[in-house]
This record gives structure tokens, C-alpha cells and sequence, in this order.
């Protein structure tokens, strides 16, 4: 479970003072799948990077199954990244040169697993997206959307508490977008993955069961969606039909 | 909370880590590696030359013979220019052969300069007055011919003993023997010449002497140049004691010798140089030890600017690689482990550039060697001092670039263009 409490995250700029988070309170229940939604300059990307353990609030405490880790050190933070957290982002950011199967390995490199069992579970997250035949083809011998599949099989390889997609289909086009958001939709449905999907898009965040919408730093309004949408690749058309239709 | 430990260094991984970062661009690697090589090399090639030099000395001055004891004139340079400030005597060689107990054989030398000419050319050179027993003190070998006689010496005969060189120059290459050359104004017939040595340093060689029994020095030759106050003077007095083990006092007692003869006190300076083999060996070799050091200093500036090189390749390579750092610290890599990875990656770029260094080194010295320029002496210490030199260069200049990795916020890093 997340929980974010009064988050406050203030930057110095010169004499100025920019408040990028105002105050934030929200929870996240486990096995929720939820947006958060903003313009840019909202805070979203901030309030992503204090979720991913990746940055600490200026104030505030944000608890990840019962630890506060606003309060942590360097090395505190990257143990919880290693364990417990999962990130997507929008330009996959996969290491070149290096076959799909090591890069979905890599976090387990650092959180300590035996060599042997490394493979098998990167395997395993490769399967559950549908890459295992492409596991030993390097990132520019796939096209977008089995790179951002590679990166998703290694947010999961770790069994994370909570997986953190950040625009996962910003640079992608609609069909293969849906793809995407249609194997976020399986792992939530099949195995209860808790998703946290940042996104600017309304149509994007209806998918989810619960919208947070946030503006200048703060949270506006949080809104149920009781029927998400279920996204489908094969229903969806390329913007060049649309145009012809 | 428990932190689980990782293995921090994971060689095996970060070794692989960084021979595919440094495939990547070959060139550039290989630039930065350039720097190590060329370093690492001149500290093998001069060490090794150094050494060799070193070598060849101690083997030559050993070569002179053991248990040798060499007395000379001290020359002291005063204000008022050079000169000796006190001269070796005939009678001091008289006096310390029959006053010290210890000796073998005992060699006066008178050594001069004077004018040389055959019939096609003339020149300077050092001339030298000895006496029959030369040879069983120095060991020259005669390579044709003979050397001089005790009835040379009892009649001042003018004749000559060249080394090799010498009479190769003095007569073209022709056949030295039983020709005759001028030494100043009268004429000396060639006896003997000394078989080439094969020093290849040019001190103390036998190729380049001139020797002449001394009495024919003083009488016909040198004159009232080789008189003080009416006294014969000589150079040097070569001793070669009976054994080892009474070297030093044989040198003690040569020392008094003089002291009594030029009535000097105990405490004053002794203006002659009573030297043996060992002191002489070790006074080389320590001039020959320093220089080598201090090639092999001159040479570690250059791998020190190796050193900077891969530094600054490395910094860009971070640069370069801030989006890699940035997800690396996502999945989990906290600070020690870019830190580790990127000073894996720096040294192993260091001891690749060793290794070819040493390679690169130790060819330059074997091609001195088989040049016939030195005898160049590869060590192993020499080859241990420069691998773990480089390993330490890339230690040392690694830490920089891999600090400047491992402080990348991820955030940051993740954002970067």
C-alpha cells in the first residue's frame, strides 16, 4: 500500500522559490490501478519521482508498505528501487548494445539475485509480455513498441510492490499504444499488480480505475471511473485511417 | 530495516560491463589507451636499457680482475684551475711493494699524451709506461704478437703494444705487427696488439690503449715531463692482492705508506684515491643505478600523462552514458556500485594499456640489444613495477570520472538529452 502524506517539494531558484509540490495527500490501495492526471508543469513528474524513490520531498512522508522513505538515505532508497518498485518510462530508456534478456535482468543484478535464477525469472517476465522469442535481439532490432514491452517485462522482473508507468505511450502511435496499455490492463486484471500511470491524456487515463487529477502541485479532484475502458489493439485505428474514414 | 549486502565489486560483471563499453568505440578506447602504452613502454624500454647498462658496467670493471687495488692522484680543482695537488711517485711504488705485505703483483703506470703518426695519418693519444707484469694484473689478452718483455724493460726498447682499435685506425686495417709508428719524434716498432674485448660500454677497454715499457717512457718519451722536483712520477699503481680477504688491508697499509712518504698526518686529507674493485664497482654502479632511476622517473611523467588522458576519456564517457547511470541507479544501483563500476572499467582499461606497453617496452629493448647498442636486461621486477604502476595510474585517475558517475541524481540523469 502507498501512502503520501502533506508531500511538499520546494525548489531554490535564485531568490524565487518554486513550489513544484504544494502539498499532496493521496493513497494508493494494492492491487489498484490508477492515474494520475495533469497538464505539464501540473507536478505529475515530480510527484513520479518521489513515488519512484528516485528524489525526497523537501516535507512530507510517503510510505510504501508501512516505511516511511522520505526519510531515508541513498542507499535505503536504492534498496526500495531494487525491491519494490518497477518504473516504465516514456522513452524506454533500455541499455543499447545489450540483448533484451540482460536488459530485463538488470535490476536484479542489483537486488542480489543468483546468476541462474536471474534468467529464469527474466525469461518468465519476458513471456508474460510476449517477447521471449525476441529475448536475445538488442533494443534498435525492435521497433517502439517491443522496446517499451522489454521495459515493461523488466519493471516487472523484480515482483514490485508498486509499478510506475510515466507516459509509457507518449512515443508511441495509437495502435501500438493501445498494445501497451492493454498489457498494463492483463497484469492488473491477472495478477493484481498495483499500476500508478501518469498521463496528460484523458482518454489514456480512463482506462484506469481511479483518476487523480493535479494541477500547479496539488491534488484537484479524485475521480472514480466505474466502467474503465478496455483498450483494444485491434479495434483501434492508425491515424492514417482515420483520416481516410 | 536489514540491508541485504551485494557483492559489491561483481568483477566478472563489471569486467564484461566494461569490455562492451570500450567495443563500443573502438577507436577512442584505443586513443586512450595510447597514452598508458607509451608510457608503460618508456619505463620498461629505459629501465631495461638502464639496467643493462648497469649490467655491463659491473661486468666490465669485474672483468679487471679481482682483488685489484687501484692507487691514483686525487685531482683537486682549486680556484686557480685544475691540477693535482699532490703527485704519485716511482718511490711510492717502490716503497709499497716492498713495505706492504699482502701483494701479489704490483704494476706502475705513467700515463701521457703524445702524438702518434704512421705514414698515412697522426693524432693525439693517451700513451702508457708500464711494466712486464702489466698483464697479471689487468686482464687484457694479447691477440697477436707479444707483449712487452723484462728485457724491454731493463733496455728501453721502443716498442709498442696497441689495443684493436687503435691499430685498426693508426694503420688502416693493415696488419699492425712488426710495423713501426712514431710516438712524438722516434720511432716504435708494434710488438703485440690486444684482442678485441667485448665491452661494448668503451670504458676502461683494452682496444683503445697504447702501452710502452716504462723506462722507455721516462728515458725516451715523456723526459723531464714525467719529473717533479727530480723525481720519476706516475699515474696509477695497480695492485692485485694475494687474496680477498686482505684487500682492505692492503689498502690501510697502502694509505700509511703514502701519508709517511708525503708526510701527511693522520688527520689530514689524503690527496690519493686508494681504491679497490668493490668500491670502484660500487661507485659505478651506484652513478649507473641512479641514472637509470632517474631515466625510469623521466619516463613515469609520460605515463602520468596517461593517466590524465584516460581521465578525460572517461569523463566524457560518463557524460555520455548519464541516461544509462540514471536507469542504472532506477533498477536499483546505489552510489558504491557506479563508483565500482566505472573504476572497473577505468582500471581495466589501464592494465590492457600495460600489458601492451610492456610488450611494446620490452621489444624497443630487445631491438636495442640486437642492434648491438646495449645490452638491454629485461627484469621481472621491472615488468611488475610497470603493470602495477598502470593499474595504479587507472586506480588514481579513475576516481574522479567514477565519483562524478556515482553523485549523478537519477532524476537528473534520467531527463538528460
Amino acid at each position: 500500500m502507498i501512502e503520501v502524506k502533506d508531500l511538499y517539494k520546494i525548489y531554490q531558484i535564485g531568490d524565487m522559490e518554486v513550489h513544484a509540490l504544494d502539498g499532496i495527500s493521496m493513497t494508493i490501495n494494492d492491487g489498484e490501478m490508477v492515474s494520475i492526471m495533469g497538464p505539464s508543469g501540473s507536478g505529475k513528474s515530480t510527484l513520479m519521482a518521489i513515488l519512484g524513490c528516485l528524489d525526497i520531498p523537501t516535507s512530507g512522508s510517503y510510505f510504501i508498505d508501512g516505511e516511511d522513505t522520505s526519510k531515508m538515505n541513498e542507499d535505503q532508497q536504492a534498496f526500495i528501487r531494487a525491491h519494490k518498485i518497477g518504473f516504465v518510462f516514456q522513452q524506454f530508456n533500455l541499455l543499447p548494445r545489450t540483448d533484451a534478456l540482460e536488459n530485463v535482468m538488470l535490476p536484479l543484478i542489483y537486488d542480489g539475485t543468483n546468476p541462474k535464477e536471474r534468467v529464469e525469472r527474466a525469461e518468465e517476465a519476458l513471456e508474460i509480455v510476449g517477447l521471449k522469442e525476441r529475448m536475445h535481439h538488442h533494443p534498435n532490432q525492435l521497433s517502439g513498441g517491443q522496446q517499451q514491452r522489454v521495459a515493461i517485462a523488466r519493471a516487472l522482473v523484480n515482483q514490485p510492490s508498486i509499478l510506475l508507468a510515466d507516459e509509457p505511450t507518449g512515443n508511441l502511435d495509437s495502435k501500438t499504444g493501445a498494445e501497451i496499455i492493454a498489457i498494463f490492463q492483463r497484469l492488473h486484471r491477472e495478477r493484481h499488480q498495483t499500476i500508478v500511470y501518469v498521463t496528460h491524456d484523458a482518454f489514456t487515463a480512463r482506462h484506469t480505475e481511479r483518476i487523480i487529477h493535479i494541477a500547479d502541485g496539488q491534488v484537484r479532484k479524485e475521480e472514480l471511473v466505474p466502467e474503465p475502458l478496455i483498450a483494444n489493439p485491434e479495434r483501434t485505428q492508425r491515424p492514417e485511417e482515420k483520416s481516410a474514414a | 530495516m536489514k540491508l541485504k549486502f551485494i557483492s559489491d565489486l561483481n568483477l566478472v560483471g563489471n569486467v564484461r560491463i566494461a569490455v562492451r563499453a570500450l567495443k563500443t568505440n573502438k577507436l577512442r578506447s584505443s586513443l586512450t589507451v595510447l597514452g598508458i602504452v607509451i608510457g608503460v613502454a618508456a619505463v620498461v624500454a629505459l629501465l631495461s636499457i638502464g639496467k643493462g647498462a648497469t649490467a655491463s658496467i659491473s661486468d666490465s670493471v669485474a672483468s679487471m680482475g679481482s682483488n685489484l687495488i687501484t692507487i691514483s692522484a686525487q685531482r683537486r680543482f682549486g680556484p686557480g684551475g685544475s691540477g693535482s695537488s699532490a703527485t704519485l711517485l716511482y718511490s711510492d711504488y717502490e716503497d709499497i711493494l716492498s713495505g706492504v705485505s699482502g701483494i701479489r703483483e704490483a704494476v706502475p703506470v705513467y700515463e701521457g699524451q703524445k702524438t702518434i703518426s704512421s705514414s698515412t695519418r697522426s693524432s693525439n693519444y693517451s700513451i702508457s709506461g708500464v711494466t712486464a707484469n702489466y698483464l697479471d694484473v689487468r686482464s687484457y689478452e694479447i691477440g697477436s704478437g707479444r707483449f712487452i718483455s723484462e728485457e724491454d724493460f731493463d733496455e728501453s726498447k721502443q716498442v709498442v703494444v696497441l689495443g684493436s682499435q687503435i691499430a685498426e685506425d693508426i694503420f688502416d686495417g693493415l696488419s699492425p705487427l712488426g710495423r713501426t709508428l712514431k710516438i712524438g719524434d722516434k720511432n716504435f716498432t708494434v710488438i703485440g696488439v690486444f684482442a678485441e674485448s667485448g665491452s661494448s660500454t668503451g670504458m676502461s677497454s683494452g682496444d683503445n690503449v697504447v702501452l710502452i715499457p716504462l723506462s722507455t717512457a721516462y728515458n725516451k718519451v715523456f723526459g723531464t715531463t714525467a719529473m717533479s722536483n727530480g723525481k720519476k712520477t706516475i699515474s696509477t699503481i695497480f695492485i692485485s692482492a694475494s687474496s680477498s680477504d686482505v684487500v682492505d688491508q692492503v689498502i690501510t697499509d697502502s694509505e700509511l705508506m703514502l701519508r709517511s712518504n708525503h708526510s701527511l698526518t693522520l688527520t689530514e686529507d689524503l690527496p690519493f684515491s686508494v681504491a679497490s674493485q668493490a668500491q670502484a664497482l660500487e661507485a659505478l654502479s651506484s652513478v649507473s643505478g641512479t641514472m637509470t632511476a632517474f631515466l625510469g622517473a623521466i619516463a613515469a611523467i609520460s605515463l602520468l600523462v596517461g593517466g590524465i588522458g584516460i581521465m578525460n576519456i572517461e569523463l566524457v564517457s560518463v557524460t555520455e552514458r548519464t541516461r544509462e547511470i540514471g536507469l542504472r541507479k532506477a533498477v536499483g544501483a546505489t552510489q558504491r556500485i557506479i563508483l565500482t563500476q566505472f573504476m572497473i572499467e577505468t582500471m581495466t582499461l589501464a592494465t590492457l594499456g600495460g600489458i601492451l606497453g610492456i610488450l611494446l617496452g620490452s621489444g624497443i629493448a630487445l631491438v636495442f640489444t640486437w642492434a648491438g647498442l646495449i645490452t638491454a636486461k629485461i627484469t621481472v621486477d621491472t615488468l611488475l613495477l610497470s603493470f602495477f604502476s598502470a593499474a595504479l595510474i587507472g586506480l588514481f585517475f579513475g576516481l574522479y570520472p567514477a565519483y562524478q558517475a556515482s553523485k549523478l541524481r537519477p532524476i537528473v540523469a534520467l531527463r538528460y538529452e
